[in-house]
């Protein structure tokens, strides 16, 4: 029996790994996938982590140390290249690596911080042949920061995530010339100050509105047709173009990778494909929590480190004592804004409520209803589907609650 | 003379607007923090950059490195240059110097390579 199994080594699986340290908790087991710890954050070699938590502009691996170095100093135990298998409602994880071969472990309690995946090629039905030279950008990140390879030299980049926008300023930086990012929406989805210090800074025309509607070559990508599409997102025959690059970059979003989470019969969110949860980030399955991207993919690793401290303290909470609600309501949301993170809450105290928005909206007030009546109120000059949103909740106004509303008014 | 920038000292992405005569910058507005207008009297003035990339150590290892300070704008290719000619022998510990000395920053080593 371990008391307390995190199934990832990322920035989520570090930090709630620290957090439930430092809340007494001593018999704790990282399992990482990878080589080492440190997750995507090791090829992120750009810097902008950690303004929130340290005040200084830290490099992804930078970030990523800064929590090893914890883990180590606590001589909290970590298996690296350890792929989960299974989990159960049960909380009997199934595992393997080299050295162990296959293994069981009952854990008191398991916290889930196996982050996200890009979505593929396949998902979004680009027509045309499928030649080498298309890359997801993570795909071409990993290559190009960990491997020290090229995949190409003339790039079209479809999707202005940020990360297809970090690779567009990468590309260029190694000598490749990128030629255009495509974003299908008529706004980005990545960081204003990625546009600026990645696009603008070396004149890469962002084409919003636009997308890849044909794939050339053979053996290897001889081109892509773009174009523009209309407002319900078809594209418009007229203004078909082709682009000759040998390298097609995709940053297309983002999914939880929860298959375990499915395995262990945990009740997903259809909207975030990620657990539902309370505000101490606990599944409906006692002893199971979920934390960083796996849970909800967030745009700051900062912010995926105060939702894996919330995990980590909550599971050595329920580890020295066990769940202790005292009260049971369900968030739901308008539509304008998408989703919640908490769903539930079944403890009243002082909670962060985090959510996106479906849309780009101008002058607008978040409300949230208890019950029907109006016990919260903020202004915001603008919301953006691709910047995650927070609202305080005090825990005295959460009386008695059944159902709380969250409601996006447009002033 | 007025220029609109998009501020890039973090996530938040204030837009910018500055006002300029000449070449001298007279006001800054849009900021949320003072360090958006030192930022945006840097940019229209002699604009910086940090520079994060990596190198190939003696053995074939890849290891990130960054500068250890904004350089100027028009020198970020000169500086890849530089990285990508320098060899590093391991073990590489993080924030050790890769290059000494360039545009008035040094290249660290921003992981660690055994």
């Amino acid at each position: 029996m371990t008391d307390l199994v995190i199934i990832g080594g990322g920035p989520a699986g570090m930090s709630a790994a620290i957090a439930a340290y430092e809340s007494g908790i001593r018999d704790i087991l990282i399992l990482e996938r990878d080589v080492k710890l440190g997750g995507i954050l090791q090829q992120c070699i750009h810097n902008g982590f950690g303004l929130h938590k340290f005040g200084e502009e830290l490099t992804g691996p930078e970030y990523a140390w800064r929590y090893e170095e914890k883990v180590r100093e606590y001589g909290i135990l970590f298996k690296t290249g350890t792929m989960v298998l299974d989990i159960t409602k049960d909380k009997i994880i199934t595992a393997t690596n080299e050295e162990d071969g296959i293994f069981t472990i009952q854990a008191k309690a398991i916290i889930l911080a196996m982050g996200c995946r890009e979505r593929s090629k396949g998902a979004l039905n680009i027509a045309g042949s499928r030649p080498a030279g298309i890359f997801s950008a993570g795909t071409a990140q990993k290559f190009v920061n960990m491997k020290g390879y090229m995949p190409g030299k003339s790039v079209v980049i479809l999707g202005s995530g940020d990360i297809g926008l970090i690779m567009a300023r990468r590309m260029t930086l190694e000598g490749a010339e990128v030629k255009a990012v495509c974003e299908l929406m008529p706004y980005s989805g990545g960081l204003a100050r990625n546009i600026e210090q990645c696009l603008n800074d070396f004149n890469i025309p962002l084409k919003l509105s636009h997308t890849v509607v044909e794939i050339h070559g053979k053996e290897r990508l001889e081109g892509v047709t773009i174009a523009q599409v209309d407002e319900n997102r078809k594209p418009i025959d007229s203004t078909r173009e082709f682009i000759a690059c040998d390298t097609l970059l995709l940053s297309v979003g983002l999914i939880p990778e929860n298959e375990l989470t499915k395995a262990a019969e945990v009740e997903l969110d259809r909207i975030t494909n990620g657990a539902v949860v309370d505000q101490d980030r606990q599944t409906e399955k006692e002893g199971i929590f979920a934390c960083g991207n796996v849970l909800h993919v967030h745009d700051l690793v900062d912010f995926v480190s105060e939702e894996a401290e919330i995990a980590g303290k909550s599971a050595a909470s329920y580890i020295k004592s066990g769940t202790q609600n005292d009260m049971n309501a369900v968030i739901k949301t308008d539509g304008k804004i998408r989703y919640s993170v908490p769903q539930r809450i079944t403890t009243k105290k002082d909670i962060t409520v985090y959510f996106r928005v479906s849309d780009v909206f101008k002058n607008v007030k978040i409300n949230v209803y208890k019950d029907g009546e109006q016990i919260y109120s903020k202004k915001k000059i603008k919301v953006a589907p691709g910047e995650m949103e927070s609202i305080k909740l005090a825990g005295e106004k959460l009386d008695d609650a059944k159902e709380l509303y969250l409601e996006l008014e447009v002033l | 003379m007025e220029r609109n920038l998009t501020c890039i000292v973090c996530p938040m992405g204030c837009s910018l607007k500055v006002e300029l005569d000449g070449g001298e910058v007279k006001s800054v507005s849009g900021n949320t923090c003072p360090r958006g207008e030192v930022y945006a009297r840097t940019e229209c003035t002699n604009p910086m950059r940090t520079v994060t990339s990596t190198v190939r150590c003696s053995d074939g290892t890849v290891v990130a490195v960054k500068t250890d300070k904004p350089i100027p704008k028009d020198k970020v290719f000169d500086c890849m240059k530089a990285i990508n000619n320098a060899n590093p022998d391991l073990p590489i510990k993080i924030g050790c110097v890769i290059i000494d000395k360039i545009y008035g920053a040094k290249v660290i080593a921003t992981q660690n390579a055994e």
